[in-house]
């Protein structure tokens, strides 16, 4: 029976008793589904504008690196419906939004331009129309600099490092690889990826009195565009209030990519005491905003006649594009991950975070991860082909035994991967179809297949620790309907179902119950970013920590009431007290008419956690988790050109608390992944101008590319051994990198035409050009 | 003359009187109606966010077809009506089965997309009450999607086709009142503007031929699925702009025992039947022509006009033989079509001049084939695109006519390939003799569709591709088993 106050360490467990709708750990739908369907959630563009509200667009520079010698802005002023031009001189407070101190992010190029396409001013109009048409007027003479586009290029021009560089080590590398039977070295060019939300940027400030200003914008990290906000305008955040109801999609391209937008509106709009919006153009938002770091990786691995790896160095350069933004732990997370599931014995790792003549790289949905996993994957590919073995036979001999150490002195204990293996062997029926496939490329024909398993396993927790917090508060209305509120923001993970479903279970009530409502810096301050897939990990907790203060205070309320046991109360949709019984609304009446508090803030702090990055040692990461896919591909060896014929996957979210949407997760990471690795280009020309700026030119996965049969299921066993909320594990990430799979599936296939005795080494994305092109090469 | 524009949005009819000819109709329904379930993804017809329906009559029946907002022209919507996402529901009231699908299926996460892709599958399910999952596939090529996979939106739109049936659509009980309206629309010739931005809708095509006498330097407008770029993007003014996409007399397709002349106006859904009854090789190829609601309005005579050379039809209209029929108030000129495009950006047609028709030979015995390679397969702008049109005496080459888009400034015919070719035998030398020669016809450039070794290496192997076809060794890559 429900509901009495749980002990604490019965709250992260399931509760199979609770029989109310939207429980935990049930398949409801998407708290806004019917919404979206019906094309009544509002996005931020949907809002309704207050009256006069004003239009803002940015003027982008047009070289890759040079001084402004001049810039003329009398057409831009002149222009019909202009209200206000702002260059860095219109800052209040300081020109910078650089996320991490290091004021690098100015929010106007401020005489020198470090990237085509960085934005040198701004203009205001009373249409948008009117604000794209002036700013195209600008007049701007530039004395070009040399400039440096890849991480190699700038290595060689000494541009030098955007922060500081991070080493990983355990035993002795060079030792090992010295002592090793068997050496291999390589370079592999891994590509960026642009998040290609469907919603843009945007933000819109409404100025407040005194020095108050209101932004509504699309963000993954609300408490940062306050600060930031703050920081611009020389006012306390305490001024300055965020909210964000859903965005059309983040990725990570909403960590700190909108915070130059609001802090333009707010600017304009403190500046003209009118609400002033801005949204940019698609291809605005592409050449202006940052997107996944592109790596060039040389690596030597050492191994043995086993396929056993004895020792692995690496240098991972990274384009991080002209200043640090989240570069740090974006190329530390890289190195975290270059051992993806595999032991190291002796191991040297080494980040090379580039400043470039681009746009300053930031976030993207694993976060440095997947290039660390791909270099792994990459190496146990080259020791299968080495050695003449199926690569999946190299991938189990190296899998992490509980009590290993990781490359950062972590021991992994909570491996669940051979298992995984186990079942996804049988039910992709992977060695009846890798012999047919073997069977099919004897024949010789122009259709290639090719075939692979890749694992993932995925670090959880932002390994910056004191990000690792999260609030949430809770009112209960004394007509009993409930209002949610917490720190996390929703991006279509459905994140906010899923607090509300662990705010039902743990009140005893039925979802319908509990109003959703915005994320808001009023409600819940100091938040940290939704990301690094620590939304329902950190908030969940935090909204089950004031359900447990309010059902304490509720309880204690009752049983002195009616006089009874506290054992005696149990709370929910209907209240039993003692030998009473209750509606949940009219219980709520009491206590309300008995002065009871009905409103809590939650809060939580990730335990057991810590990281010294000087040292390169301590435990950055909560626990794993962990899947694998199995991927099929059929390869045109004429054009280049493939199809993905089929693909397995299991993944483990520990016990869901939503097991459709985390499908839901795995799927769409999954095809996302899969994008990275294939049809997803980031191209620059020699000028060093991105001229895949816009989906004609960029390009994402489809319908028709998905694979054509797509079996994903997750690993329902799996509990999380850690005390996470419901002992459910973070999805947003892992399975992004999933998608591997089919990259290492197309480098089969392409090894075919060499009777497989070398590794394909194809560079990402395998574009049709790059997998014709390693064919003749290896046909040669 | 008119001088107003009206047409039917939902169950409203609209009127207007100030409309420029660079308004588009997602910023009239957006800005003006606040109408806010259609969304703006990209503002150049790639990602579906703003997909709306036009419904249009073709011979007296109403048709319903996904276009894109974002680059549909406010003033071409005259005559239409035009139905958003607003409007849609189920009999009942409550939602529609493709709405209720994507609930079921969970097939929305952020949610942005959603409101596009249930508009396609709206006009899928209305043209198309069981489709198959490659039709569905082929639906959707114009709409993206970044959370979800697309996986759950393929099951909904199943799912839809099992629930109930086009009795319970809405649209069809207005289904008469509509048609009613828009056959009530008389043809004229319309003019409005808002300040110096002018849209001019002719009555006919000697009217077309005379606005364009009177203004030669207007900008013709027919899917816009170009110029609505020039717009969005480039903010590049149009004025006056003349449409043309409604103008019945270029809507035509007749065929004769020898050739197919279509008007200038048909579009490549128009056409895509005629492809497959007199063309079946270059169907796979039709199908790689952008997305389905780029399908709807994109016309071949504007892709012909545009003179663009990695469009898609130019290729296989020279390779068949084409010509193409302009017209002017002095009267009607053929050219054949590989005259036609002279240079990069410069084609034979002179001001006051309109692409009237297109006629095609029809391919008798010859052997016909067209490939087309790009980053994605579908949706996707040409990497290199290629058309066979080979003849043959017994077994020696009497003619070839292989004609490369996306390896040149213009399309272009491969001129040493065809002559490796032509009174060669019909056998594999004679094939890898133009897969060699074929390196020497064309300098392609490199850029971000791919580079230079890429473009010859692929085009040599189209035409080894186009052999191994003709020999029965016919393999491809094929979403269908």
């Amino acid at each position: 029976m429900p509901n009495a106050c749980p002990a604490w360490n019965e709250r992260f467990e399931m509760k199979q008793d609770v029989q109310v709708n939207g429980a935990a750990h049930q398949s409801i739908q998407h708290d806004s589904a019917e919404k979206h369907v019906t094309g009544r959630a509002e996005y931020t563009d949907d809002l309704l504008e207050p009256t006069g509200t004003l239009h803002a667009a940015l003027g982008l520079s047009k070289i890759a690196h040079g001084k402004i010698l001049s810039m003329d802005l009398s057409a831009v002023r002149a222009a019909p419906g202009v209200r206000m031009v702002m260059t860095p001189e219109d800052i209040p407070g300081e020109n910078d939004v650089s996320p991490n101190g290091l004021h690098d992010d100015p929010i106007f190029a401020p005489g020198l331009v470090q990237f085509w396409g960085q934005p040198v001013f701004a203009v205001v109009a009373e249409t948008r129309d009117q604000a794209r048409r002036a700013a195209a007027l600008a007049r701007i003479d530039y004395e070009t600099l040399p400039h440096a586009l890849d991480p190699i290029a700038a290595r060689d021009a000494g541009m030098g490092y955007v922060c500081e560089p991070l080493t990983l080590k355990r035993g002795e590398a060079r030792e090992g690889l010295d002592q090793a039977p068997r050496k291999i070295t390589g370079r592999f060019t891994v590509g960026g990826q642009d998040h290609f939300y469907l919603e843009g940027q945007i933000a819109m400030a409404i100025p407040g009195e005194d020095d108050e200003v209101t932004i509504h914008v699309s963000t993954q990290h609300p408490s940062e565009v306050q600060h930031m906000v703050a920081h611009v305008l020389n006012v306390p955040s305490s001024a300055v209030v965020v909210n964000v109801r859903r965005m059309g999609g983040g990725f990570g391209g909403k960590e700190t990519q909108m915070n130059l937008f609001a802090c333009v509106a707010a600017i304009a709009a403190k500046k003209l005491g009118r609400a002033v919006k801005i949204r940019p153009d698609r291809d605005d938002d592409m050449e202006a905003t940052g997107k996944r770091h592109d790596f060039v990786i040389d690596y030597e691995v050492g191994f043995d006649d086993n396929g056993k790896i004895h020792a692995v160095e690496g240098d991972f350069y990274a384009r991080c594009g002209f200043s640090a933004d989240l570069s740090g732990p974006v190329t530390d997370r890289a190195l975290f991950h270059a051992d993806n599931a595999y032991y190291y014995p002796d191991v040297e790792l080494r980040s090379h975070p580039m400043k470039t003549n681009t746009v300053s790289n930031t976030a993207f949905r694993g976060f440095g991860g997947p290039q660390g996993v791909i270099l792994a994957e990459r190496l146990v590919e080259e020791i299968g082909y080495a050695l003449g073995r199926d690569p999946l036979e190299i991938r189990k001999a190296n899998l992490y035994q509980n009590g290993q150490l990781t490359p950062y002195h972590q021991a992994v204990e909570d491996q669940i991967l051979p298992r995984i293996f186990d079942e996804l062997e049988a039910a992709s029926d992977y060695h009846a179809r890798r012999q047919a496939v073997l069977d099919w490329n004897a024949k010789g024909g122009v259709i290639r297949k090719g075939i692979a398993i890749t694992p993932v396993k995925f670090g959880i927790s932002f390994t910056a620790t004191w990000f690792n917090q999260a609030g949430a508060l809770i009112h209960i209305y004394n007509d009993g309907s409930l209002h949610l509120n917490h720190g996390g923001t929703e991006m279509g993970q459905g994140l906010n179902t899923k607090v509300a479903q662990v705010v039902a279970e743990a009140m005893g009530v039925n979802i319908e119950r509990i109003r959703i409502t915005k994320t808001t810096t009023e409600k819940v301050p100091n938040t940290s970013a939704t990301a690094a897939s620590s939304g329902s990990d950190l908030n969940g907790m935090a909204a089950l920590d004031a359900c447990t203060q309010l059902l304490d205070r509720l309880t204690a309320f009752a049983a002195e009431k009616w006089g009874v046991a506290r054992e005696t109360v149990s709370i929910g949709e209907i209240c039993y007290i003692g030998d009473a019984q209750m509606s949940f609304a009219e219980f709520i009446r009491e206590a309300y008419m008995a002065r009871i508090q009905l409103s809590a803030a939650g809060f939580y702090k990730t335990p057991k956690i810590h990281w010294n990055r000087k040292t390169g040692q301590g435990r950055p990461f909560y626990y794993y988790a962990y899947g694998a896919a199995c991927a099929e591909v059929s390869v045109d060896t004429l054009t280049g050109e493939y199809v993905v014929e089929r693909v397995d996957a299991i993944h483990d979210v520990g016990r869901s608390l939503n097991p459709i949407l985390d499908k839901g997760q795995v799927e769409g990471a999954f095809i996302q992944g899969m994008g990275w690795l294939t049809t997803e280009e980031l191209w620059w020309d020699d000028k060093g101008r991105l001229r895949t700026h816009a989906p004609s030119t960029y390009k994402i996965p489809l319908a028709s590319d998905r694979p054509k049969i797509f079996n994903v299921s997750l690993a329902d066993w799996s509990v999380n051994r850690e005390k996470t909320i419901k002992r459910s594990k973070a999805v947003g990430e892992p399975p992004f990198m999933l998608g591997i799979s089919v990259f290492e599936a197309l480098g089969h296939a392409v090894a075919s035409v060499a009777d497989y005795r070398e590794c394909a080494r194809l560079d990402a994305p395998a574009t049709p050009e790059r997998v014709l092109m390693a064919i003749e090469r290896l046909r040669r | 003359m008119g001088s107003e524009l009206k047409f039917l949005l939902n169950d409203s009819e609209i009127r207007l009187t100030e409309v420029g000819g660079a308004d588009t109709l997602l910023d009239f329904l957006r800005l003006q109606k606040r109408m806010l379930g259609t969304k703006e993804g990209c503002a150049e017809g790639d990602c579906g966010a703003c997909t709306v329906l036009v419904g249009r009559l073709h011979q007296g029946e109403l048709r319903y077809e996904p276009v894109n907002a974002c680059i549909r022209f406010l003033a071409s919507c005259h005559g239409c009506h035009i139905v958003t996402i607003e409007h849609l529901r189920g009999s009942d009231g409550g939602l529609h089965p493709v709405q209720r699908a994507f609930v079921e299926h969970h097939a929305s996460q952020c949610g942005f997309c959603t409101p596009g892709f249930i508009m396609s599958l709206y006009g899928l399910w209305m043209a198309k009450p069981k489709p198959s999952v490659v039709e569905i596939e082929n639906a959707l090529q114009g709409n993206l999607c970044r959370c979800t996979g697309y996986e759950p939106i393929i099951k909904a739109a199943l799912a839809a086709s099992e629930a109930g049936g086009q009795a319970m659509d809405q649209l069809a009980l207005e289904r008469d009142r509509v048609t009613g309206w828009l056959s009530a629309v008389a043809p004229e010739r319309i003019e409005t503007a808002r300040g110096q931005d002018r849209a001019i809708l002719p009555k006919d095509a000697a009217d077309l031929a005379q606005i364009l006498a009177e203004h030669p330097q207007a900008t013709i407008v027919a899917g816009a699925t170009d110029v609505g770029l020039w717009v969005t993007k480039m903010l590049r003014p149009i004025s006056p702009a003349v449409f043309i996409g409604h103008l019945t007399e270029l809507k035509g397709i007749s065929v004769t025992e020898n050739e197919i002349t279509l008007g200038a106006g048909v579009t490549y859904s128009e056409f895509q039947p005629f492809i497959a009854s007199y063309f079946p090789q270059a169907e796979d190829y039709w199908n790689r022509i952008a997305g389905w609601q780029v399908r709807n309005v994109g016309t071949i005579g504007g892709n012909v006009a545009n003179g663009s050379p990695i469009g898609e039809t130019p290729p296989l209209l020279i390779a068949l033989g084409a010509v193409v029929v302009l017209r002017s108030t002095k009267g009607q000129r053929r050219v054949a079509i590989e005259d036609y495009f002279i240079a990069y950006g410069k084609q034979d047609r002179a001001p006051g001049e309109f692409v009237e028709a297109i006629v095609i030979p029809r391919a008798g015995a010859d052997r016909i084939a067209a490939y087309k390679v790009s980053k994605r397969a579908h949706s996707d702008i040409t990497a290199t695109a290629v058309a066979f049109r080979i003849a043959t005496d017994g077994k020696v080459i009497r003619d070839a006519r292989i004609a490369f888009g996306g390896m040149a400034g213009t399309p272009k015919r491969a001129e040493g390939a065809e002559a490796a070719l032509r009174g060669q035998p019909f056998s594999a030398e004679s094939f890898e003799a133009a897969a060699r020669a074929v390196g020497d016809d064309f300098q392609p450039l490199s850029d971000w569709r791919a580079t230079a070794d890429y473009r010859r290496l692929v085009a040599a192997n189209l035409i080894r591709r186009f052999w191994l076809e003709q020999t029965g060794d016919a393999q491809r890559l094929s979403r269908v088993e």
